[in-house]
């Protein structure tokens, strides 16, 4: 089916057609089988407004209020569907306003284009009105960018622009074009990018390291997995669970990891670092191998490095050479995608159940579960927990709504609790920490899989981010089940104030306004909750909706989330209190 | 070993595309590295550029600079060396008053001496070329400045390496 797809277009390739670049731009993203983009219209960029008009029927242009949000949204929208996220807007403040998504699938991997106008190529450097050098301020945070100043250019550079932003390991990519090239005609074909020449998107796979990791893997007695997005990326979950499944290995996930497995599978023991789970934090300090999978060692995960798994053989599957050896030492690097090195090394690896090492596992869940699991999802004494809502998403989508989440408190409460079925299920901004992220990727995950609950689950602060993306939910009517925990803090800088800045609550606590009401002027239902009997009925009547849904729950206003490893401490020193 | 700090080239094969010097400019001002010298030239590959920038720094942490730069898409391969891996030569020039030359006799002893060349001379000033290691030209300059020097220019450093590069054999296996 896919190679009859790419031959059709080969054959229609040949066929030059006389068009503007702005056609173009709009019949490359068509022939890149795009069908949902996210913008805001500007001056630079209105010659492809003027033909996203025209192909509506083709390519549906989502208006968000504000670029920002059209980044975020591109990202929910290529997060839940492993497709690339396109977003467009204008030059100057348009394109600027793009950063911070750009950023954060930067460091998230997620792959997206990102098309800006820019002013006409002769009034580049002058200073023109909403000039801005797009380029140079996005150098850092983009796998690769450029700018057109031809039509004739624009083909090869959005080919190239999917290409890249997909292949390996996937990212943000940024194509500037001048207003003089989205109008000046040419003749115009289109032939998609499979090689450039300088990029070697996946590394060759060592069938020696592979050997080598087999090896380690056979003979530990204390084996630990620790998988990341990688897993997801490149498609690996069925590899992934009969490899652990076949050694019987422990396997905890980053927070980008979440959800390739199921919660309940029998060897998932939870989520590593910061206010991760007890157990896997603990006992990374004890394996006596450690097989990290498409992860990158972030600094949440390890904790002070000169503690980290100083123990262990490390083992590193890996798509980016430059991960390897960049923070852990590694002993085996096997290099590569994911899903090929994992099919690689199933057939080395013996069986093995490692029942004694896997009660340990389940002896630290005991006592997390008795010293802070329990009073976070089964509270008693007054005050709702952020846990006991996530207990309710979960009784009532059954594992199976995708969680998008914010940052921030209930972005870790959110990891921890929410029970996922299906892969692709955790959407969150996890390198970049970026508040406002939650509402509008929340919004191009519903549109990009419209059959899949999608419940947004945000703080009172980094809702007001990007609260303007209602508007969008409205006029798309988008049905997102929109949760706010409010807590009338910003709650984790709060946490981390209480206890490391002796209760000095400098500007944490917000004076909110009424959000029920805000969502109503955007004639979105909405509903508070304040008491504990009326959550259940109020989480029930908002996934049974079949349109959008605002609910905000007031919860404990100093509220922590535990466990928790200080900044700077080891894994093993993670706090339960 | 690795631990310790010392001169690096990094030497980086890349496609000739503007921005790329900003790309990768921006990887070493991110982690703080002071860029001793750079400069960019075409390589013996035609349509490749070849970057060679001089670093003070570790081992270990000049290979996860190599790593970061081999990342960008644009470029072909990168690599680094000790001073004691490669050939390598920077070149000064000097700007000096021609009165000199008849005022301060020292200075054709030292222009001998030095194995610097005239590159120019007219009745106001004349302009000495001396290429080789740093130090020589740096103490070319030391010499020269008691008397007084108009404009001094010191190029980055270049060098090929000892061992073979195997550039175009590798730009064969990414394209198959």
């Amino acid at each position: 089916m896919e190679t009859q797809t790419i031959k059709n277009e080969q054959n229609t390739a040949k066929v030059t057609e006389r068009i503007s670049g702005s056609e173009a731009i709009v019949r490359c993203l068509i022939a890149e089988e795009t069908k949902i983009i996210y913008g805001y219209p500007g001056g630079a960029i209105m010659p492809v407004y003027d033909e996203l008009f025209k192909y509506q029927d083709k390519i549906h242009h989502v208006l968000t209020r504000h670029e920002q949000g059209a980044t975020h949204s591109a990202q929910g929208f290529a997060r839940i569907s492993g497709k690339v996220g396109v977003c467009i807007a204008t030059s100057g403040p348009g394109a600027t306003n793009l950063i911070t998504g750009i950023a954060d699938a930067q460091i998230d991997s997620t792959p997206m284009v990102c098309i800006t106008g820019q002013v006409f190529s002769h009034l580049l450097g002058s200073d023109a009105f909403q000039e801005t050098d797009i380029v140079g301020i996005s150098t850092p945070v983009t796998k690769w960018n450029c700018q057109v100043t031809k039509a004739s250019d624009i083909p090869t550079a959005i080919a190239k622009a999917f290409y890249i932003a997909k292949s390996g390991r996937p990212g943000p990519v940024l194509i500037d074009i001048t207003k003089d090239a989205q109008l000046e005609e040419f003749d115009f074909s289109y032939e998609k990018c499979t090689r450039v020449r300088s990029y070697n998107p996946v590394p060759k796979t060592d069938a020696s390291s592979l050997e080598a990791a087999a090896k380690l893997i056979n003979e530990a007695k204390k084996p630990l997995i620790v998988w990341g997005q990688g897993v997801i990326l490149s498609e690996a979950e069925e590899v992934f669970k009969a490899v652990i499944e076949k050694a019987g290995i422990p396997s905890a996930w980053t927070i980008l990891g979440a959800s390739a497995i199921p919660t309940s599978h029998p060897l998932n023991v939870g989520m590593v670092g910061m206010h991760g789970n007890y157990a896997p934090n603990k006992l990374t300090n004890e394996c006596d191998v450690l097989i990290a999978i498409g992860m990158r060692f972030d600094d949440r995960v390890t904790g002070t490095l000169a503690t980290y798994a100083k123990q262990a053989k490390v083992i590193h599957f890996e798509i980016d050479p430059a991960e390897i050896d960049k923070n852990v030492k590694t002993d085996v690097a096997v290099l590569g995608d994911a899903k090929a090195s994992l099919e690689l090394l199933l057939p080395l690896l013996k069986g093995n159940t490692h029942p004694e090492w896997r009660k340990e596992f389940a002896d630290l869940y005991a006592i997390e579960y008795e010293k802070v699991i329990k009073d976070d999802i089964h509270p008693t004494k007054e005050g709702l927990t952020m846990g006991e809502v996530l207990h309710q998403i979960n009784v009532q989508s059954k594992g199976n709504a995708a969680i998008v989440s914010d940052v921030g408190q209930h972005q870790m409460i959110a990891c921890r609790y929410a029970e996922f079925n299906k892969t692709k299920s955790n959407i969150t901004s996890g390198g970049l920490g970026t508040m406002g992220f939650g509402l509008p990727a929340a919004i191009g995950a519903k549109m990009a899989a419209p059959d899949r609950e999608v419940v947004s689950i945000s703080g009172d602060g980094g809702y007001q981010m990007t609260i303007q993306e209602l508007g969008t939910i409205f006029q798309q009517k988008a049905a997102v089940k929109v949760v706010v925990l409010n807590n009338d803090f910003l709650g984790m800088v709060r946490q981390w104030q209480q206890l490391f800045f002796d209760k000095r609550y400098a500007s944490t606590e917000m004076m909110n306004p009424n959000f029920v009401a805000i969502a109503e002027g955007y004639y979105i239902k909405a509903k508070k909750v304040t008491k504990r009997e009326e959550l259940a009925d109020a989480v029930a009547e908002m996934m049974a909706s079949k349109e959008a849904y605002f609910l905000e729950v007031c919860v404990e206003k100093e509220g922590n989330v535990f466990p928790m490893i200080p900044t700077g401490a080891s894994v093993s020193d993670i706090r339960l209190e | 070993m690795s631990t310790e700090k010392q001169l690096y080239t990094v030497s980086i094969y890349t496609e000739n595309n503007i921005g790329l010097l900003n790309r990768i400019s921006a990887i070493f001002q991110r982690r703080h590295i002071n860029i001793e010298s750079l400069n960019i030239s075409p390589s013996e590959i035609e349509g490749v550029s070849k970057f060679i920038i001089v670093v003070d720094m570790t081992e270990d942490n000049v290979k996860k600079i190599i790593g970061q730069i081999e990342k960008q898409v644009e470029v072909i391969k990168a690599y680094y060396h000790n001073l004691d891996e490669i050939i390598y030569q920077i070149s000064g020039l000097f700007k000096i008053k021609s009165e000199l030359l008849f005022e301060e006799p020292q200075i054709q002893n030292i222009i001998k001496e030095s194995h610097a060349r005239i590159v120019t001379v007219n009745k106001d000033f004349f302009v000495l070329e001396k290429s080789g290691k740093k130090e020589e030209v740096v103490a070319l300059y030391n010499q020269l400045s008691v008397f007084g020097i108009m404009q001094y220019t010191r190029s980055g450093l270049i060098s090929v390496t000892k061992e073979e590069m195997k550039i175009s054999s590798l730009l064969e296996t990414y394209n198959n």
